[in-house]
């Protein structure tokens, strides 16, 4: 996707400087393609909305235009934008977790939809608490509705070493919340941390019983537990959550997932309050300090980009990679390096496993199949490289029709294969020319286009 | 059957007055035919929708303002960008600038979702050469799979037939007990291990019981997985090979359950689990509260997967067939 945007823009940009001046219409287009890239990721659409205004002079101000990688600038003014929005500003205060400075047993209240993954949250939150920061926590049900409900608390209690409040038969929400902060009380806990019913924001009785609740136990926190997956009835749920019960913090479930994210935004916007920590997994640890950069990158799908350009880096040998450098730096890229990046590209081709352990693969994935990632075709392409003569590789130029039809029996390949090799290389080095003006960073953070042609292969 | 495919002489059940009413009792509710219940979950859905294009098309010219303000309000129903497009620009082409009233637009629009979701609306068919009919549920995490269980078993139960629930989410705490309760409400035995037991090895023991039992049908539960998880799918896939060294066709039907919730991910979700356990059908679950379920739309025209039912609240009788008539007009806010 961020490849998608990049592209994207790109074509706009193109366009533009072609014609030297910029158009309304060169303007919208842009600002459209970073729009649909936002809805796509399941950012809410009124969230876009401000969004657009807030980047709008940014993204098509005389910085971007005069850059020579304009999409790329305005990747990471978006970029930057939606991380500067999730991290906010109270996020340095919470940094290291939950602020809990109240009188103990202070109260801490989990609200959200069906599903949203309330009950292990409050186990992972209830380890974290006991284990991270020595606190005496009693965990709490109040979900009478679902069936087992109380029992699955009762059972992760268990399972992390935390006393659950025992179930009375017959007994109602709010008289259970007094109850656990009496319990609470008397047992010298520092925390109660309460877990609720999922309810729906349009279900009245059940918003109503949720802000009883609250008005009855006074929390220090009132954390709403969203999933990562929510799409665009996130600006709804936030809203009368907000509204309705009031909330001081939002934990985002199932970020191990590979949902682009984009309700973290709308949540943010929405409720104004910080996100504080993610979900990463079903086992009880799997909790984590918020990392507005990470989810940033994943809006836009750059995150796994990033995280696969580093083991691409690993795997490429240092020697290569420096010559690569030295190349770039040089503005030349002939045959042999395009040679020896094959060379690492089949290297590279056990990574379909490792892949699919990165969150959001699927897409890289696809782009990977799709950029024929295929050992035999690498394999031919190698050896239609090395059917050349040393002249031809570092001077493509000489690539007549004869000498192609040489190269192709001599590779036992055919001619289009050649042609196709070489209109790849011909992107590859016109890419290479870019990389130069970005420097070696530059190459580090937006290598994989390098690595994987537009689709060159597709040609 | 009656249930899954609304016979056109099957008289209409009077319709529940207004949705409000509704979300003031919401959890018991008595049972009102199908379509008013699907109304009253629908209502909410459609209301903000609703709302929407009267504000914009009350006496309008349909101009491309107007044309980008509906594509937005189909967007915000989780439709995805590129349907919203596609049935914004057939609009375009038949309506432009065009004198409008919301009515009329809100019936083309309708019109255009049906069209789209139409191929996809297919009843769940139980076949009873086989028998039992094996029953897969999966999903990700929390989507609503073991209540989708308990209401198709309430359904079936209420048909007459024998069905059996295998709890096969052995990972989650307290899944098992979660089942066992809706079976004993639902009048179903349930057949189950302890937690943490092999889940394929409970499906193929239930699947044996089943058979042993001569039951009509067998729904098997698994634990909520995010389909991006290898080890996970690959578990799922097990479940699937045991069960068919017992019957080579089964699992004869394999429910995805997505929450309306969800947004774009569900295009994954589909993708995923229908390359890994062959998807047969989807149930989608949630449509009680505001969200539209608008992903429905572009996952017809994506992956074709039949659309079988929804669910509309937390107890057993709150499923619906899927319509496609009714869906669209539904969300769209017109009376059918
Ligand atoms: N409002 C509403 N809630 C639903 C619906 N379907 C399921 N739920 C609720 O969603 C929550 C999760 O449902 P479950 O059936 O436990 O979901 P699951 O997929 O089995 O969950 P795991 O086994 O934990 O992965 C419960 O609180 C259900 O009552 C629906 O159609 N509408
Ligand atoms: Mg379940």
């Amino acid at each position: 996707m961020f490849d998608t945007l990049t592209t994207r823009l790109g074509d706009v940009f193109d366009r533009l400087r072609r014609r030297g001046v910029l158009s309304e219409g060169d303007v919208a287009a842009a600002l459209r393609e970073i729009r649909v890239a936002l809805l796509e990721a399941d950012v809410a659409l009124p969230v876009v909305r401000d969004f657009m205004a807030a980047v709008r002079e940014e993204a098509v101000g005389e910085n971007v235009l005069r850059s020579v990688t304009p999409a790329q600038m305005v990747v990471k003014i978006v970029h930057d934008h939606l991380a500067a929005i999730l991290r906010g500003a109270e996020s340095e205060a919470n940094a290291e977790g939950l602020d809990l400075n109240a009188v103990p047993p202070v109260a801490v209240l989990l609200l959200g939809l069906q599903g949203s993954g309330k009950t292990t949250t409050a186990a992972k939150l209830a380890k974290r608490l006991k284990e991270r920061e020595r606190k005496k926590v009693l965990l709490v049900s109040l979900d009478v509705q679902r069936p087992a409900a109380q029992q699955q608390l009762a059972v992760l209690g268990r399972q992390i070493g935390v006393p659950f409040l025992a179930v009375r038969p017959g007994e109602k929400p709010v008289e259970i919340a007094r109850r656990a902060l009496a319990s609470g009380k008397s047992e010298g806990c520092d925390v109660v941390l309460l877990d609720t019913a999922g309810r729906l924001h349009v279900n009245e009785e059940m918003m109503l019983e949720a802000a009883a609740v609250r008005a009855a136990v006074n929390p220090h926190q009132s954390l709403l537990v969203a999933d990562a997956m929510t799409g665009q009835d996130a600006v709804n749920l936030a809203k009368a959550f907000s509204e309705r019960v009031g909330l001081s913090g939002i934990i985002l479930t199932r970020v191990d997932g590979d949902a682009r994210g984009g309700a973290a935004l709308s949540l943010r916007a929405i409720t104004g309050k910080p996100i504080v920590f993610m979900g990463t997994g079903e086992r009880v640890d799997a909790l984590e300090p918020f990392h507005a950069e990470r989810i940033a990158g994943r809006i836009l799908g750059m995150g796994d980009v990033v995280s696969l350009v580093e083991k691409a880096a690993e795997t490429v040998e240092r020697e290569d990679a420096e010559k690569l450098t030295r190349k770039l730096e040089s503005g030349r890229f002939d045959l042999d390096d395009l040679s020896s990046q094959l060379r690492q590209l089949r290297r590279m081709g056990g990574m379909g496993n490792m892949l699919s352990l990165l969150p959001g693969v699927g897409k890289i994935k696809k782009q990977l199949s799709e950029a024929n990632i295929d050992e035999k075709i690498l394999k031919r392409q190698e050896a239609i490289i090395s059917s050349m003569t040393g002249a031809e590789r570092k001077n493509p130029k000489l690539l007549n029709g004869s000498r192609r039809r040489r190269i192709a029996a001599g590779s036992g390949t055919s001619v289009p294969e050649v042609n196709r090799l070489m209109k790849q290389y011909q992107d590859m080095a016109q890419m290479m020319k870019q990389m130069k003006k970005l420097g070696p960073k530059g190459f580090a953070r937006h290598g994989l286009p390098g690595l994987f042609p537009g689709g060159a292969p597709r040609h | 059957m009656r249930f899954w495919r609304r016979s056109a002489e099957e008289p209409e059940e009077p319709e529940e007055p207004e949705a409000p009413q509704e979300a003031l009792e919401p959890r018991a509710a008595p049972a009102e035919g199908w379509f008013g219940r699907l109304k009253a979950g629908l209502a909410k859905s459609s209301a903000r929708l609703n709302e929407g294009l009267n504000r914009i098309f009350t006496r309008r010219r349909l101009d491309e303002a107007a044309l980008s303000e509906l594509e937005e309000l189909l967007i915000a129903s989780d439709m995805g960008v590129r349907v919203a497009e596609e049935v914004a620009a057939s609009l375009r082409r038949t309506r432009f600038n065009q004198e409008v009233a919301p009515e009329e637009v809100r019936a083309a629009l309708a019109a255009e979702v049906a069209r789209l979701v139409e191929p996809v609306s297919r009843p769940l068919v139980i076949d009873r050469e086989r028998r039992p009919f094996v029953i897969l549920v999966v999903g990700v995490n929390g989507s609503g799979k073991t209540t989708t269980i308990a209401k198709l078993a309430r359904h079936y139960r209420d048909e007459g037939r024998r069905v059996v629930l295998a709890a096969g989410d052995t990972f989650r705490a307290a899944a098992v007990e979660q089942l066992e309760i809706w079976g004993a409400r639902t009048g179903c035995p349930v057949i189950a291990r302890g937690e943490g037991a092999d889940a394929a090895g409970l499906a193929y023991d239930a699947l044996l019981e089943a058979q042993k039992e001569g039951a009509d049908i067998l729904l098997i539960d698994t634990a909520g997985r995010l389909h991006n998880k290898a080890a996970l799918m690959g578990e799922l896939q097990k479940i699937v090979r045991v069960l068919k060294k017992l019957d080579a066709a089964a699992p004869h039907s394999v429910l995805l359950v997505l929450d309306a919730t969800t947004g774009q991910n569900a295009h994954a979700q589909a993708e995923a689990f229908r390359e890994m356990v062959g998807v047969t059908g989807i149930v989608m679950t949630k449509l009680d509260g505001t969200a539209k379920g608008g992903v429905l739309v572009s996952l017809a025209e994506k992956y074709g997967i039949p659309i079988h039912a929804l669910g509309v609240g937390e107890s057993a009788e709150d499923l619906r067939p899927f319509e496609a008539q009714s869906f669209a007009q539904n969300l769209v806010g017109l009376e059918p």
